[in-house]
């Protein structure tokens, strides 16, 4: 309920906030996110490294820091090579709000109980990311490179959230 | 070219094919972009798989029937010999959208 709850708001800031209802991201507004995206869900998983009681869950919360800190230095990687700073913009912003609010949530739960909280959210998170890169960032790109990272990341996104899918059926 | 010369040739390739002992067969699999290519593959039970992770984040080749699991860190390439024959459907851990075949022959009889 929670996390849907929060999937619910994320998808709204993600696909409604005033910088994306714009007609066009920048390359470098659409780097901004992607990284800030990466970097929630790494710091929820160091949340999770700390508090989460279930092997696989444990598992899971490191596949995501290893993959996400990954893509995010290949993406670092790419702005510095493109000589693109990435700008900080009211998305970026609406979803670092968003997931302070979550970590904060999910922080006041123990065991089992958090366990289920986390993964039902990286379900919720990677479907509300997915579709984002997918609907908005994606097509929004300028520079081919950059597309193709975005791209990339996608399919690594969806596998998470396949991931995640597998992991939230074995604890029911 | 001349149909003898053919012969010829023939001839000196089935020789060289039966001196050297029919060996194993190393078959490579790239994994780019959480593509796995070529998703079916054919080999036989004591041929070598490579696995080549062109990605930045590292892979599984994880067998369906727990045949095999094998860990591709980013950038890497293992190998693993096939033990078993048979129609293995495999796919990695991390990313479970990444799906892939291996048909595996029994091993050839000299
Ligand atoms: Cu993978």
């Amino acid at each position: 309920m929670f996390a849907q709850l929060g999937a619910a708001i994320a998808a709204v800031v993600l696909l409604s906030s005033p910088a994306l209802a714009e007609s066009k991201l920048t390359d470098p507004q659409i780097a901004h996110i992607a990284y800030t995206a990466g970097n929630i869900d790494i710091a929820a998983a160091k949340q999770a490294l700390t508090k989460a009681s279930n092997k696989d869950v444990k598992a899971f919360a490191e596949d995501m820091v290893r993959d996400h800190e990954a893509v995010n230095k290949q993406a670092l990687d790419l702005v510095k090579k493109l000589n693109v700073t990435p700008e900080d913009n009211d998305t970026s912003k609406a979803l670092s709000k968003q997931a302070a609010d979550k970590l904060a949530e999910l922080g006041k739960l123990k065991g089992a109980a958090f366990d289920k909280a986390y993964i039902a959210n990286e379900v919720a998170y990677h479907k509300t990311v997915d579709s984002a890169l997918e609907t908005k960032l994606i097509p929004s790109a300028s520079n081919a490179e950059l597309k193709g990272l975005l791209q990339t990341g996608l399919k690594i996104f969806q596998g998470h959230e396949q991931h995640a899918e597998h992991v939230a059926a074995e604890l029911k | 070219m001349q149909p003898g010369r053919l012969r010829l040739i023939a001839g000196v390739l089935s020789l060289a094919a039966m001196a050297v002992p029919a060996h194993a067969a190393t078959i490579t699999i790239v994994m780019e972009n959480l593509v796995v290519s070529p998703a079916e593959a054919t080999a036989k039970a004591g041929d070598t798989i490579e696995w080549v992770n062109k990605d930045v984040v590292a892979h599984t080749a994880t067998a369906k029937n727990g045949d095999f699991d094998v860990m591709i860190p980013p950038k890497k390439t293992v190998t693993y010999v096939l033990k078993k024959a048979g129609t293995v459907d495999y796919y990695c851990r991390f990313h479970p959208n990444m799906k892939a075949m291996l048909k595996i022959d029994s091993e050839a009889s000299p």
